[in-house]
C-alpha cells in the first residue's frame, strides 16, 4: 500500500552512515523531517550536524542507510532490486527543489542582488528573466531588502547577504529549505534580522532543517530539536523539552555550556 | 603654529642624477651626429626611421604579427581552459594526459616546437589523413602543403601557449571560493553552468594580469617565426636591412612598432583588469582619463571668496 503523498515525510534518514577516509562522521542517523516541520539541529561542532544536512541535497555521498526526500532516494534511483547512482543531470534537477543557505552566505560577488536572485531561475530553470526579475523584487522586499536591488553582495552587510541568500534559495520555489549555521558568521545586533526572516518562513509553512546554535530560535520556532554529537543522534523530541529537561547526560553539559 | 614637512635630501640628488641622465639621453637620440663612411650624419638616422616605418613590407609583416598573436593567444587560453579543467577533473587519466601536455611543452623550447612543425611533421607524416581511428581515411593531404611556414608558426605558438595558460586559468580556478560552487550546485547548477557562470567570471581577476603579460610575451614572441621562413614583422625589417644595409635603423622600426603594440595592449589591459574587479573592490579607482577630465573641470572654476578662505591656511603661504 502506497502512503498518500501529502503525508509523507518530507526528509526520512534510515541509519545513514557517512566516512571521510577513516573518520567516522554520521554513524547511523536516524532523523524524520515532516512536512511544514521547523527541524533544528543542534550539537558542538563536528557533531556531523552540517555534514549531516549536506547529505540532503547531495552534496555529500552517503556511504550507507538510506535517505529519502519527498519519497525519493536522495542520489539513487531504485530500479527493481538494485540502486542505479543518479547522472549528475538528475542530481541538479533534485537539488533545484532544495533550497540551501550557508554559514558564509557564498553569494556571488561579481553580480549584483537581483542578478543573485535570478540566477537559479533564469540559469537552471530557464524562466523568463522579466518575470524572475519581478519575483526577485518581490522576494527582496520581503526579507526586507527592497532598495539593495542593485548593490553588490560587498556592500551589504553580513545579515544583509544572509537575507539575499535566502531569497536566492527561495527563487526557486524550494520544497524544503536547509539552514547551515546560518547566523553563525553574523555580528550579534544582525542575527535578529535573518531569525525574523526564518520565522516568518515557518509561520508560512516551509519545511526547514536548521543547524543552528541558536537555542532561543530553537525553542521558539522549531517543532523538534535534534541533539547530535559524535556523528548519532543523542536525543530529540519537543524543543522546550529538550532544552529545559534533557534526558542524557551529553546533551546537559552541552546545553550548559551554550545557554 | 606651522607645519615643517621633512625633507628629503636624497629624493633631491636622485632627481638630478635622473634629470643629467635624461638630458644626455635626448641630447644622444636627438641632436648628436657622427661620421659614417666619410659622410656626417644623425647618429640615430631618424629620418631613414620614419621612412621605413610605414613602408608595405613591415605594414604586411605587422599583419602576419599580429595575425599570430591573435590565433596564438585565443587558442592559447581555449586549450588552458580546456587543460586546466582536465587537471581538476577527478578522473586520474583526464588530469594525467594534461599533466603530460603541460610537461611536454613547458619542458620544451618554443623554438625547437616551431622547428618540429616547420620540419618535423612533413617529415615524420608525409600524410595527415582525417578518418576512422585504424579504419577507412576520408580525406588524405599533403603535409607540405597543409602545414605552410604561417600554420607552423601558429601551431606552434598555440601549443606552447595552451601549456602555460593551462596553469594560470588552473590558479585562477582554484583560488575561488569552495562555497561558492557549493552555492550554485545547490541551486541546481551543472557543473558546467557553474564553470561558466559562476567560477570563470570570478577566476578572471587572477587570471587576466598574467594573460595580459602573456599577450604581451606573445607578441614578442612571435618574431621566432622569422627563423621558419614566416615574414613577420622583425623578418620584413631584417629583409629589408638586408638589402639595403641599413640594419640598425631597421631594427628601431622593428622595436618602435613592438612598443606601440605592446603599449596599446597594457592601457587594454587596464580596462580589462578594472572590468572584472567588479565585486571585489566597493569603489573602482577613477580611470586616468576619468582623473583627467575631473582635473580639467575643476580647473576652471575660480575660486569664489568665502569666509573660509580668510582662515589662514599654512600651506599656501609657502612658496
Amino acid at each position: 500500500m502506497t502512503v498518500p503523498a501529502d503525508t509523507r515525510p518530507m526528509v526520512e534518514a534510515r541509519a545513514v552512515h557517512k566516512a571521510y577516509g577513516r573518520l567516522e562522521v554520521l554513524k547511523g542517523i536516524d532523523i524524520t523531517v515532516g512536512r511544514g516541520e521547523v527541524l533544528c539541529l543542534i550539537g558542538p561542532s563536528g557533531s556531523g550536524k552540517s555534514t549531516f544536512l549536506r547529505c540532503i541535497n547531495h552534496l555529500e555521498k552517503i556511504d550507507g542507510g538510506e535517505l529519502c526526500v519527498d519519497g525519493e532516494l536522495v542520489g539513487y534511483r531504485e530500479v527493481g532490486n538494485r540502486l542505479h547512482e543518479l547522472k549528475d543531470r538528475e542530481v541538479c534537477a533534485k537539488r533545484a527543489e532544495i533550497g540551501m543557505v550557508f554559514q558564509r552566505f557564498n553569494l556571488f560577488p561579481h553580480m549584483s542582488v537581483l542578478d543573485n536572485v535570478t540566477s537559479g531561475p533564469v540559469w537552471v530553470r530557464r524562466a523568463a528573466s522579466g518575470a524572475s526579475r519581478e519575483r526577485a523584487r518581490d522576494l527582496l522586499a520581503r526579507v526586507g531588502l527592497a532598495d539593495k536591488v542593485d548593490s553588490y553582495p560587498n556592500q551589504l552587510s553580513g545579515g544583509q547577504q544572509q537575507r539575499v541568500a535566502i531569497a536566492r534559495a527561495l527563487a526557486m520555489d524550494p520544497k524544503l529549505m536547509l539552514f547551515d549555521e546560518p547566523t553563525s558568521a553574523l555580528d550579534p545586533e544582525l542575527v535578529g534580522d535573518v531569525l525574523d526572516v526564518m520565522r516568518d518562513l515557518a509561520n508560512e509553512g516551509m519545511t526547514m532543517i536548521v543547524v543552528t546554535h541558536e537555542m532561543g530560535f530553537a525553542r521558539e520556532v522549531g517543532d523538534t530539536v535534534v541533539f547530535m554529537d559524535g556523528g548519532v543522534v543523542v536525543e530529540q523530541g519537543d524543543p522546550t523539552q529538550v532544552l529545559t529537561d534533557p534526558q542524557h547526560e551529553r546533551t546537559r553539559s552541552f546545553l550548559a555550556k551554550v545557554l | 603654529m606651522t607645519i615643517v614637512p621633512v625633507r628629503h635630501p636624497w629624493r633631491w640628488v636622485a632627481s638630478v642624477v635622473i634629470l643629467v641622465l635624461l638630458a644626455m639621453l635626448v641630447n644622444s637620440l636627438l641632436f648628436s651626429h657622427v661620421v659614417r663612411g666619410g659622410v656626417r650624419e644623425g647618429r640615430f638616422q631618424w629620418g631613414v626611421v620614419g621612412h621605413y616605418l610605414f613602408v608595405a613590407p613591415v605594414l604586411r609583416g605587422i599583419t602576419v604579427t599580429l595575425e599570430l598573436t591573435v590565433i596564438a593567444m585565443v587558442a592559447g587560453v581555449l586549450i588552458g581552459i580546456l587543460l586546466a579543467v582536465m587537471r581538476l577533473s577527478p578522473s586520474r587519466l583526464l588530469s594525467g594526459a594534461a599533466w603530460v601536455y603541460i610537461w611536454f611543452f613547458r619542458g620544451t623550447p618554443v623554438l625547437v616546437q616551431l622547428f618540429f612543425w616547420y620540419l618535423g611533421i612533413a617529415y615524420l607524416y608525409q600524410h595527415l589523413t582525417l578518418g576512422v581511428p585504424f579504419g577507412p581515411a576520408l580525406l588524405t593531404f599533403n603535409s607540405n602543403t597543409l602545414i605552410t611556414t604561417f600554420v607552423a608558426g601558429a601551431l606552434g605558438l598555440s601549443f606552447n601557449e595552451g601549456a602555460y595558460m593551462a596553469e594560470i586559468v588552473r590558479a585562477g580556478i582554484i583560488s575561488v571560493d569552495e562555497g561558492q560552487s557549493e552555492a550554485a550546485a545547490s541551486l541546481g547548477m551543472s557543473k558546467r553552468q557553474m564553470l561558466r557562470r559562476i567560477i570563470l567570471p570570478q577566476a578572471m581577476r587572477v587570471i587576466i594580469p598574467p594573460t595580459g603579460n602573456e599577450t604581451i610575451s606573445m607578441l614578442k614572441t612571435t618574431s621566432l617565426v622569422s627563423t621558419i621562413a614566416v615574414v613577420d614583422l622583425f623578418q620584413a625589417t631584417q629583409s629589408i636591412a638586408s638589402t639595403t644595409y641599413q640594419v640598425v635603423p631597421l631594427l628601431m622600426v622593428a622595436s618602435l612598432w613592438y612598443l606601440f603594440f605592446t603599449s596599446i595592449m597594457t592601457i587594454g589591459q587596464y580596462y580589462v583588469e578594472r572590468y572584472y574587479a567588479r565585486g571585489s573592490a566597493r569603489q573602482l579607482p577613477p580611470t586616468p582619463l576619468q582623473r583627467l577630465r575631473q582635473a580639467l573641470r575643476r580647473q576652471p572654476a575660480v575660486p569664489v571668496p568665502t569666509l573660509a578662505s580668510a582662515v589662514p591656511i599654512h600651506h599656501e603661504g609657502v612658496m
